[in-house]
């Protein structure tokens, strides 16, 4: 067996064990939360019994997001872990109720875990941040500013409402819109600006072009500004993004990396950059917290091959969630493991073909 | 399968993102095209002035004389096209394969765009009224009855969001180039074989390479080329005319809702002029925005619809390489599905009778595999309020409207080519101080009948250029 086959049945063994666990936490009535034991109910099998490690989950039914609208939203609370400070992040949200979950300490855990694989030569430790992307009840917001604490900086954030600009676009309104994202870059500059030793961010791509676009109109750059790390995510993120990103928008003394995720998943890393790779962005989920398949467009619970195309299946395993495959609304590739993370993986992450044509992307 | 690369002003760019095109009718692959990022625009936008510094080291009787030259090898030669080369006869046949135009219609169109590249002396001459080359190359200058006027150009580069109806738009932008202003061009997704086949003959004749960019691309390419360029035209629905309505550093081209008018005093003459009446409607397909889709007239009016459809209603579609194809296909999937509906609903209403059913010997919607047709339609109309009276498709589709004549100009609403055919001086009066339509002709001119010397939709050089003062020596004493 190879190296990388038998790291990957480890990676495997461990996985089937953090599902069992999971599902002993979640379905146990002593520490389950009222969601999924009422749930429980209604299933024909005993979770606790009968799911034994992760193909098992596949007895579930999928999970609807549509569950998330709403309240209570204590109902999401596991009982072991009543009691503690709640957070709740939302999703969507431009019109009607949006989708919240209830968060304790994932966000912190998962951005640890994200830490662990920026390299420190372009994401100094002690650096300050740039948080570039949606303020609000937003996920994304405080798990930044925990990156940045956790590696011994502070993050700096602008305001920025996108429910507003889906609102803009979706009615048509492209130059107010172009004005709120002007409004936007006008904060990140004068952040910059301000000697605040800012060396590392995050950004939207679209936030990401504005920024460098303004700082080019102004005779200087993200380089020139001090960043010398960023991170950034979202199906725009696409290989030949990457590429102009790399060789003339932020030239070569500036690092950015991939990531792929939500709410409800965490952080997906991007494969390390690889000139072979020729720009192809490989994504990993952090496993066993998180799981990404890619499965049939015509069968959610058939994986397909190594470099098949397939619907996005996300599952999420930690004390606070338990997501037993949940659609996503995008569509990529099934990539092999890789030895920094020995599971599989997923390219070409795109707006699934079906949803893609209704999708509005604002700047988030 | 041609490979073909973004051009960004002058230089061939290598896409790791490239887009399949097919034959509408086979799906087979006929090329690919690499898509540009709306990030590499806007980049390339910054150094634009360079396109336009290019093209002023050239002066503008030489690039007239490049643009007589390329339009004689984009009708004639071979030439490059990505990683292969095309003949005029192998172009038409890729355009035709990727639009669903029939070939015959495709050459037609090539010709119509060379007629213009050809006569650019002479559309400059017309478009500018006159103005010396040397007003345009220097910013100022005396015209030949001896006043001071000066030109500033408003952009370094024309940027345009380019369709896939009909290769006859492409006329609209190519007076640009001698007026030394270069082209920041996303083409039409299947509709990418003129801009490419142009640039290439431009090319060939002598032209600086940094003063055009072709970047086909999504939506956010389209974003970039309106929100960068200084001056930017847009081709569209009812909704993105809407959307960029009064910006004057767009210009939008939508619907046309050309139209015939008969005046009272010819109207009981109308078999003179069905010809013309059939022809506005079904010439290039219906697909052009100076198709006709409404004639109006106060009498007559159920006799010259039920004329025009025994005309139009037992035309079927042909093979695209038949030379008596008349009717394109439509490639996206449910478009002629939807329009079809649309019409048939606007049928049920009182006062709306489709005319062409009864010599159509079958369904208007022609469902095939791969794309759909939609053939000839003719409504009657009682009046101008009833469902369809004031409607525009894609296909040879026109409504024949009853109205009195004093109502007619307030009711057919905005119009991009308008002919009235009428001797009435009054009404003739009236139709000149009509602002609703844009080109209008007095006389038998089919709508589709343009003659290059005049604006469309407003003036190229008005839109690319500021007329301001200028001196250079104090004005005599007053």
């Amino acid at each position: 067996m190879s190296q990388l086959a038998e790291l990957a049945a480890k990676a495997k063994a461990q996985l089937d064990a953090h599902t069992y666990e999971n599902v002993q936490w979640h379905f146990h009535e002593s520490t389950g939360s009222p969601f999924w034991l009422e749930k429980a109910k209604t299933y024909k099998f005993d979770p606790r019994k009968e799911v034994k490690c992760f193909d098992d989950l596949k007895k579930f039914p999928h999970f609807e997001d549509e569950w998330l609208r709403g309240g209570p939203i204590s109902r999401w609370i596991p009982k072991g872990l009543a009691g503690k400070p709640a957070y709740v992040f939302e999703t969507g949200g431009t019109t009607g109720i949006p989708k919240s979950r209830m968060v304790i300490e994932d966000h912190w855990i998962d951005y640890e875990n994200f830490s662990d694989t920026l390299p420190d030569e372009y994401f100094p430790r002690g650096a300050n941040w740039l948080m570039l992307g949606p303020s609000g009840p937003r996920r994304l917001r405080l798990a930044v500013e925990h990156l940045a604490q956790y590696r011994g900086g502070i993050c700096f954030c602008v305001d920025l409402d996108p429910r507003w600009v889906v609102k803009l676009l979706k009615k048509g309104k492209i130059k107010e819109a172009e004005d709120y994202k002007d409004h936007v870059i006008d904060q990140a500059v004068t952040i910059l600006s301000a000697n605040h030793n800012i060396q590392c961010a995050f950004m939207t791509p679209k936030l990401l072009e504005a920024l460098a676009m303004r700082l080019l109109d102004d005779g200087t750059s993200i380089a020139e500004s001090g960043i010398k790390g960023i991170f950034a995510g979202g199906t725009e993120f696409t290989p030949q993004w990457y590429r102009t990103c790399r060789e003339e928008l932020l030239g070569p003394d500036v690092y950015i990396t991939p990531t792929y995720g939500n709410t409800l998943m965490g952080l997906a890393c991007g494969k390390p950059y690889d000139p072979a790779d020729n720009y192809k962005i490989t994504y990993y989920a952090p496993q066993p917290r998180a799981v990404i398949e890619t499965v049939e467009f015509k069968d959610y619970n058939q994986v397909v091959g190594y470099g098949q195309t397939g619907r996005v299946k996300l599952y999420t395993m930690t004390k606070e969630l338990f997501i037993p495959g949940f659609m996503e609304r995008d569509e990529g590739e099934r990539e092999l493991p890789h030895e920094k993370f020995p599971w599989d993986g997923i390219s070409g992450t795109r707006p699934f073909h079906e949803y893609a044509k209704t999708t509005t992307v604002g700047v988030y | 399968m041609f490979d073909i690369p973004i051009l960004r002003f002058g230089q061939t760019y290598e896409s790791m993102e490239k887009q399949a095109v097919v034959h509408f009718d086979t799906g087979e692959p006929v090329a690919q095209l690499h898509q540009a990022t709306g990030a590499m625009v806007k980049l390339d936008l910054k150094k634009s002035q360079k396109a336009r510094d290019a093209l002023r080291a050239v002066p503008i009787a030489k690039l007239i004389d490049i643009c007589k030259a390329a339009a004689r090898m984009y009708l004639e030669e071979t030439l490059p096209c990505g990683n292969g080369s095309l003949t005029p006869a192998e172009f038409c046949r890729l355009q035709s394969a990727t639009t669903g135009l029939p070939e015959n219609m495709c050459s037609a169109n090539m010709r119509k765009n060379a007629f213009v590249l050809g006569h650019m002396d002479e559309v400059l001459d017309a478009l500018t009224r006159g103005l010396p080359y040397e007003v345009l190359e220097k910013g100022y200058g005396k015209e030949s009855r001896g006043v001071m006027v000066s030109y500033q150009a408003t952009t370094p580069v024309f940027g345009m969001v380019l369709p896939n109806n009909s290769p006859g738009v492409h006329t609209l932008w190519l007076p640009a180039i001698p007026m030394q202003i270069g082209l920041c061009i996303k083409p039409g997704s299947q509709e990418f074989w003129t801009p490419y086949r142009i640039t290439e003959a431009f090319f060939k004749a002598g032209l600086p390479r940094e003063a055009i960019s072709v970047y086909p691309g999504g939506h956010d390419v389209g974003g970039a080329v309106m929100t960068d360029c200084q001056r930017a035209m847009i081709f569209g629905g009812q909704t993105t005319v809407d959307q960029h309505a009064g910006n004057p550093k767009i210009s939008v081209h939508g619907p046309g809702f050309s139209k015939v008018i008969l005046g009272d005093d010819v109207v009981d003459r109308w078999e003179d002029y069905l010809d013309l009446m059939v022809d506005s409607v079904f010439a290039n397909s219906g697909r052009s925005c100076i198709n006709a889709s409404g004639i109006w007239a106060s009498r007559h009016t159920r006799e010259i619809a039920d004329a025009i459809a025994q005309r139009l209603g037992p035309v079927v579609p042909l093979p695209p390489n038949d030379p008596k194809s008349s009717l394109a296909a439509f490639t996206t999937p449910g478009a002629a599905e939807a329009m079809n509906a649309q019409i048939d609903e606007g049928c049920q209403a009182d006062g709306v009778t489709e005319m062409t059913a009864k010599y159509r010997n079958g369904p208007r919607l022609e469902k095939r595999e791969r794309c759909d047709y939609l053939r000839p339609t003719v409504i009657h109309c009682t009046g101008p309020d009833v469902p369809l009276a004031n409607t525009e498709y894609m296909f040879p589709f026109v409504s024949v409207v009853e109205c009195p004549q004093n109502k007619m100009i307030a009711q057919i609403k905005q119009t991009l080519v308008g002919t009235a055919l009428t001797d009435d001086a009054k009404f003739k009066q009236q139709l000149l101080d009509a602002t609703n339509i844009d080109r209008l002709n007095i006389g038998p001119v089919k709508t589709v009948q343009l003659n290059w010397l005049q604006p469309h939709e407003g003036n190229i050089v008005d839109f690319l250029f500021r007329n301001r003062a200028f001196q250079d020596t104090p004005p005599v004493a007053h």
